[in-house]
């Protein structure tokens, strides 16, 4: 299992990272490494065998939907780099 | 006379209980302690000693209220300092995470840990070091610099809640909060030489805790011993409608035997953790401590957990994919600082690229891809197949033993540096401790011994779900007939 410099760029993009070209060049090197070691996953007779989505049985918790207090929009705001008019503000999406 | 740092957290309520010792005079005698070590091991991100000394100054006030009217309600941890490792949220305190994209979020909000332990009375001193969002086992992944072993400096105190179990070795607190994902809190208590316990997934609320692997996350203590950790436990654990994780099971009452009836106690030895390559001074030790529960009363008897070698692949595939969605969420535009940049779309990458560090980069990226088109069902898929046939093993095993003895690590603390360049061997030293976490179940790991360059030894109980009381049990009998936990770093 070798990555390419290429996935390696697709990858980063997906997770919206922006990487030099060291790093992507050890990422490159140590995924590659990683993933190499996971293909022994691959071995394992996994027929029928459902996938665990959690350790716990029954996760459908259910409460009523009534509004409660929550955090004030001073508060949600406070730790925001930009802000405006209540609002998180953001470099322009569309020209 | 012996400092009063020199109490378990334990001993220290019932000091104060009695009033021969003031908060105030614990909380004093712990900032002084923390003023002349603290440079040298770092264990701390944040320190409060005047938030901590009015909260002091209240519990004072509590106390002295309550011895002249007993029948007044007393919390359970009046007056104690505790720390809280710096991935969980105290309103109005700094929650970096040991990463730069936090370095300046304070939350307005309490975990509800947190919460929980300021309603029992705790006192807290300060916010510990950590690897960057708990993704690592050395601590040498913090944005904000190393903690150092108390042991030995120029060693690690394993991760990620290292700055945690650093602190209570060095005592420089008497217990402090971590979390465990992959092994973060039993396997820092091991290279310390506390006691950390694990609970089981979903017997405490995850609200306010940062996520990482938000399937695998729990949050335990570090502690000097086994009592101090059920009366932190007990007041944290339980259900909470802010978790939709966290089971509507009741709070436990923890009451531990000095005198414990071991007989018809079954541990089980999984053969799959003495392999080779593990330290020979650390087998000893854990099978020395095996004999002394044998000696109380308990029946070994050998068990196998056979899916145990793919546990590390299972896990450094699932962790990375919960990772790589929890962490979408630092972009520069809610919290953390922002790299500017024209477009949107640069500002995320620019902001994430600079000020994550290259283990959450790598994860991250590791997560990404195992969870991309045309691979998922080769890595993600297989890796939560496999995951079932982990608990399987477990489940089973649980069939035959009530609790499961193993080495938290292969080694000791390792250097600082040794696996800095090779992520792959740095991942290896969870190889014991990831089995509990996809499984998730409790797991509490004790000092055993020490090996010849004077560096603690930890062994683990495993059992089954929301048992950590039993766990819990066997430690404190066997601390109660050895004394490594009382072992002091000479600093």
């Amino acid at each position: 299992m070798s990555l390419t410099l290429e996935e390696v760029e697709y990858i980063a993009n997906l997770a919206r990272l922006q990487l030099s070209e060291a790093e992507k060049s050890s990422f490159r090197e140590q995924l590659s490494a990683i993933l190499e070691y996971a293909a022994r996953l691959q071995n394992l007779d996994t027929t029928g065998i459902p996938p665990t989505s959690s350790v716990l049985q029954s996760l459908s918790v259910l409460r009523r939907d009534e509004p409660r207090p929550g955090l004030t929009t001073e508060e949600v705001l406070r730790n925001a780099p930009e802000a405006e008019n209540g609002q998180f503000r953001v470099p322009l999406v569309l020209e | 006379m012996s400092s009063l740092t020199d109490l378990t957290l334990s001993q220290a309520v019932r000091a104060l209980r009695q009033g021969q010792v003031s908060s105030r005079e614990l909380t004093l005698a712990y900032v002084e302690r923390i003023d002349r070590l603290e440079p040298a091991l770092h264990a701390f991100l944040t320190l409060t000693p005047e938030r901590a000394l009015a909260q002091a100054e209240q519990a004072d006030r509590r106390l002295i209220g309550w011895r002249n009217d007993p029948a007044l309600p007393l919390p359970a941890l009046l007056g104690v300092p505790i720390a809280v490792k710096d991935v969980l949220c105290v309103a109005g305190l700094p929650c970096t995470c040991g990463s730069r994209i936090l370095e300046n979020f304070v939350p307005p909000y309490n975990a509800t840990v947190v919460e929980r332990l300021l309603a029992a009375g705790v006192v807290i001193l300060g916010k510990t070091n950590m690897d960057e969002f708990a993704m690592g086992s050395s601590t040498e992944n913090s944005a904000f610099g190393p903690t150092h072993n108390p042991w030995d400096p120029e060693r690690v105190p394993g991760g990620s809640s290292g700055g945690s179990a650093a602190a209570v070795a060095a005592r420089l607190i008497s217990a402090a909060l971590g979390t465990d994902t992959g092994g973060s809190v039993r396997q820092p208590a091991a290279f310390c030489g506390v006691t950390g316990l694990k609970p089981t997934y979903g017997r405490v609320s995850r609200y306010g805790l940062v996520a990482y692997g938000s399937s695998l996350d729990v949050v335990g203590v570090l502690s000097r011993d086994a009592e101090d950790a059920a009366a932190i436990f007990s007041v944290m654990a339980g259900h909470d409608p802010l978790d939709a994780t966290s089971r509507d099971i009741q709070r436990p009452e923890i009451y531990l035997e000095d005198q414990f009836d071991f007989s018809g106690l079954r541990v089980g030895i999984p053969q799959e953790y003495f392999i080779s390559g593990i330290q020979a001074e650390v087998e000893t030790a854990v099978r020395d401590a095996i004999h002394t529960l044998e000696t109380l009363g308990a029946q070994v008897k050998p068990v196998s957990l056979p899916h145990t070698e793919y546990a590390l692949p299972v896990y450094y595939l699932i962790a990375p994919a919960e990772a790589s969605a929890n962490l979408a969420r630092y972009d520069g535009i809610r919290y953390g600082p922002r790299i500017s940049a024209k477009a949107l779309l640069d500002v995320f990458r620019h902001t994430r690229g600079e000020k994550f560090g290259a283990e959450v980069k790598r994860r991250i990226m590791l997560g990404t891809y195992a969870l991309s088109a045309g691979y998922y069902e080769a890595y993600y898929g297989q890796a939560q197949k496999v995951r079932t046939l982990i608990n399987q093993d477990f489940e089973l095993a649980f069939e035959s033993v009530d609790v499961i003895a193993a080495p938290v690590a292969p080694s000791t603390a390792f250097r600082m540096g040794e696996h800095t360049d090779d992520p792959l061997a740095m991942y290896l030293e969870d190889v014991f401790t990831l089995p509990a976490n996809l499984a998730g179940v409790p797991g509490l790991a004790f000092p055993v011994g020490f090996d010849r360059q004077g560096l603690p030894i930890g062994m683990q109980l495993m059992g089954p779900h929301f048992r950590e009381e039993l766990l819990l049990q066997v430690c404190h009998a066997y601390q109660k007939v050895t004394d490594w936990h009382e072992r002091q770093p000479g600093i």
